[in-house]
C-alpha cells in the first residue's frame, strides 16, 4: 500500500525512506572513498625517502676540466669545473636557437659574496627525455650526449638537439662557503 | 557454455552431482565442443598459449620461493637460483625463456586472427579481450624483466616509468607515485615484484572469459565462413586435442633448444651487470618482443608524441573490428587485402629491426644512406596506414573471391 501511495503522488514531499536511502548511499560513498585513498596513497614516496634530503659537496677537490658525479635522491648530480672555452661557448649561444631558452647565468647560483662562480656548473645529470645518464664531453656541442635516444646538451647542460624536451635540471642548492655547496 | 548439451549422466552418483553442481557436464561439453573441421596448425596456438601461461605461473611461483626483492639482494638471489638452488638453472631458464616463447606464440596467434578475420562480427569481444590479455602480458613481462636487477632491468624500468613523467601537468607526481620515490629504487622493485606476481592471475581470469566468448560464438576457421551444419564440425576431443598435442610437442622442442643450449640468447649481456644508477649502458634496448614499439617511440622527435604514438599502436588493435569494413573474413578470399597484410607483417619485422639498432646508423646504403630512424618512420607510417585508411577503404572497393557454400564442400573440393 505504501508503494501505491508514493506512486500516486510523485510530486509529494520526499519521504523519510528517501532520506534514509540517500544518507546511506552518501555514507557508503564516503566510507569507500576514505578506504580507497590509503590504498592509493601508500604508493607515494615514503617519509624516509622524502627525508633523505640534502648533501654537501666540497668543490675544492675539483680541478679545471674535471667533473664529479654525486648520488642525490637516487639520481646523479653532476658538478663540473668548466674550462674558459666551455664557459665562452655557453655564453655565446644565441637564445633563439635554444628549444628551452635559458642564459648560462640563469643556470648558476651566486656564492656568499654575491658573485657567480662561472666555472662551476651544478645540475641533475639525468636526461630529460627518459631519465638516462648522459655522457660528458661528448655530443655535437662539447657538453653531454645521451646514449639512449641521442640527445645533445651544450656546456651549460641545455638541450640543443634530439628528442629531450628540456634543459637538464638545476637542483635547489646554495653556497655554504666559497668552496662548499649544499644540494637539496 | 555453448547452449545445448549432449551430456547424460550414467550413474546415480553422477546424476546426483549433475543436479547440484554440473561440473562433469561442463567438462564433457567443453571437450566435445564442435569445432570447424578445417582448422589448420595456426589454430594450435591457443592451446600452446594456455601451456605457456601455466608453465610461467608454475615456474614463477617456485622462483618466488628463492628470490629476494630488495635492491641489495635481488641480483645475487637470481644468481644463486641459477647456480646453487637444485635445478634452479632449469626453472629460471624455463621462466626467462618461457616469457619469450609466450610472446612468440601470442604474436603468431594475433597475426593468425588478423589474417583470417577472427576479429569480425560476432567475435569482436573475443578479439578485444585478447588485446587486453596482450596488454597485461606486456606489463607483466616488463615488470618481470626488472626483477633480476641488472643494468638493463634498472634502465629499462627508468625509461618506461619515464613515459608517465611526460604526461603534462600531473606527469611528475604520477611518476613519483609509481616509483615510490624520486627514482627507480627499492620501493619500485618491491611493488614491481608484487604486481608481477599478481597480474598473471588476472590473465588467467581474462583467458577464461576469452575462451568462454569463443565457445559462445564458435571458432573462426581458415576460410572464415560460418559453420552451417554438424558435418562441418568435429568434436574438440579427440580431433583437436591430438592436433594441438602434436603442435605442442614441436613447440616444446624449440622451447627446450633454447632452455638447454641458448638460455641467454634472447636476453642481453648487460643484465649480467648489477644495476648501477650512475652509469647508463651504451645502448639501451628492450626485450625483443617490445622492439617494434620501441622503434615507433623513437621514430618521433617529440617525447610526448612518441609515447602517444606508441600507445596508439596498441590501442588501434582494440578498434580494429570496426575499422575493417569488409564482410569477407578470411584474407584467402581478399586478393588485395592479402598483399597489404603481407606488407604489414614486413613492416612489423622492420620496426623490430629498427628498434634493435641505433637510430642514426645506416640501415640501407642507398645514396647518402637511409638511417634506422627514417626506416622506422616509413614503417611506422605504414603500420598506422594499414589500419586507417587502408582497411576501411579496402572493405568498400576490393572485389573479393567467391566464398564456398560450406566448409564441408570446400574440403571436398580441396580448397579449404
Amino acid at each position: 500500500m505504501a508503494q501505491m501511495q508514493s506512486h500516486d503522488d510523485e510530486q509529494a514531499e520526499p519521504t523519510r525512506r528517501d532520506f534514509i536511502y540517500i544518507a546511506t548511499a552518501a555514507t557508503a560513498a564516503v566510507g569507500a572513498g576514505s578506504l580507497a585513498w590509503p590504498l592509493v596513497a601508500q604508493m607515494g614516496a615514503a617519509a624516509d625517502t622524502l627525508a633523505a634530503g640534502s648533501i654537501e659537496i666540497d668543490l675544492s677537490k675539483l680541478s679545471e676540466g674535471q667533473q664529479i658525479k654525486v648520488l642525490w635522491r637516487g639520481k646523479p648530480v653532476f658538478v663540473r669545473y668548466r674550462t674558459p672555452k666551455e664557459i665562452a661557448e655557453a655564453d655565446s649561444v644565441d637564445m633563439a636557437v635554444l628549444p628551452d631558452p635559458q642564459t648560462d647565468d640563469e643556470r648558476l647560483r651566486a656564492n656568499p659574496g654575491g658573485t657567480l662562480n662561472k666555472q662551476f656548473l651544478v645540475m641533475v645529470g639525468v636526461c630529460t627525455h627518459f631519465g638516462c645518464i648522459p655522457v660528458g664531453e661528448a655530443g655535437d656541442f662539447d657538453g653531454w650526449y645521451c646514449p639512449c635516444h641521442g640527445s645533445h646538451y651544450d656546456t651549460s647542460g641545455r638541450i640543443r638537439k634530439g628528442p629531450a624536451p628540456d634543459n637538464m635540471v638545476i637542483p635547489n642548492y646554495e653556497y655554504l662557503s666559497d668552496t662548499v655547496i649544499k644540494v637539496g | 557454455m555453448s547452449g545445448h548439451s549432449n551430456y547424460e549422466p550414467k550413474y546415480a552418483a553422477t546424476r546426483w552431482l549433475d543436479t547440484r553442481l554440473p561440473i562433469f557436464r561442463f567438462t564433457a561439453d567443453f571437450m566435445g565442443f564442435p569445432s570447424p573441421r578445417n582448422l589448420n596448425y595456426w589454430y594450435a596456438f591457443g592451446a600452446i598459449l594456455s601451456l605457456c601461461l601455466m608453465s610461467q605461473i608454475l615456474t614463477g611461483i617456485i622462483l618466488a620461493m628463492h628470490y629476494t626483492p630488495t635492491v641489495d639482494a635481488a641480483f645475487d638471489s637470481v644468481q644463486r637460483i641459477k647456480r646453487d638452488v637444485p635445478f634452479g638453472w632449469l626453472l629460471q631458464s624455463m621462466h626467462a625463456v618461457g616469457a619469450s616463447m609466450f610472446f612468440f606464440a601470442v604474436y603468431i596467434h594475433m597475426f593468425r586472427g588478423l589474417y583470417y578475420g577472427s576479429y569480425k562480427a560476432p567475435r569482436e569481444l573475443v578479439w578485444i579481450i585478447g588485446c587486453l590479455i596482450y596488454l597485461i602480458m606486456m606489463a607483466t613481462g616488463f615488470l618481470g624483466y626488472t626483477l633480476p636487477w641488472g643494468q638493463m632491468s634498472f634502465w629499462g624500468a627508468t625509461v618506461i616509468t619515464g613515459f608517465f613523467g611526460a604526461i603534462p601537468i600531473v606527469g611528475e607526481s604520477l611518476q613519483q607515485w609509481l616509483l615510490g620515490g624520486f627514482s627507480v629504487d627499492n620501493p619500485t622493485l618491491q611493488r614491481f615484484f608484487s604486481l608481477h606476481f599478481v597480474l598473471p592471475f588476472v590473465i588467467v581470469g581474462l583467458v577464461g572469459i576469452h575462451i568462454w566468448a569463443v565457445h559462445h560464438v564458435g571458432q573462426n576457421n581458415p576460410i572464415g565462413i560460418d559453420v552451417k551444419s554438424e558435418e562441418d564440425t568435429l568434436a574438440f576431443h579427440p580431433y583437436y586435442t591430438m592436433k594441438d598435442a602434436f603442435a605442442i610437442a614441436v613447440f616444446l622442442m624449440i622451447f627446450a633448444l633454447f632452455i638447454f643450449y641458448l638460455p641467454d640468447a634472447l636476453g642481453h649481456a648487460d643484465n649480467y651487470q648489477r644495476a648501477n644508477p650512475l652509469v647508463t649502458p651504451e645502448h639501451i634496448v628492450p626485450e625483443w618482443y617490445f622492439l617494434p614499439f620501441y622503434a615507433i617511440l623513437r621514430a618521433v622527435p617529440d617525447k610526448l608524441m612518441g609515447i602517444l604514438l606508441m600507445f596508439a599502436a596498441i590501442m588501434v588493435l582494440f578498434v580494429l573490428p570496426w575499422l575493417d569494413t569488409a564482410k569477407t573474413r578470411s584474407m584467402r578470399f581478399r586478393p588485395v587485402a592479402r598483399w597489404f597484410f603481407i606488407i604489414f607483417l614486413l613492416a612489423c619485422f622492420i620496426l623490430g629491426w629498427c628498434g634493435a639498432r641505433a637510430p642514426d646508423d645506416i640501415a640501407i646504403p642507398i645514396g647518402d644512406g637511409i638511417t634506422f630512424k627514417w626506416l622506422s618512420r616509413i614503417a611506422t607510417f605504414y603500420y598506422f596506414a594499414f589500419f586507417i585508411p587502408i582497411l576501411p577503404i579496402l572493405g568498400w572497393v576490393e572485389k573479393t573471391k567467391p566464398l564456398p557454400d560450406s566448409i564441408t564442400k570446400a574440403i571436398n573440393e580441396g580448397t579449404a
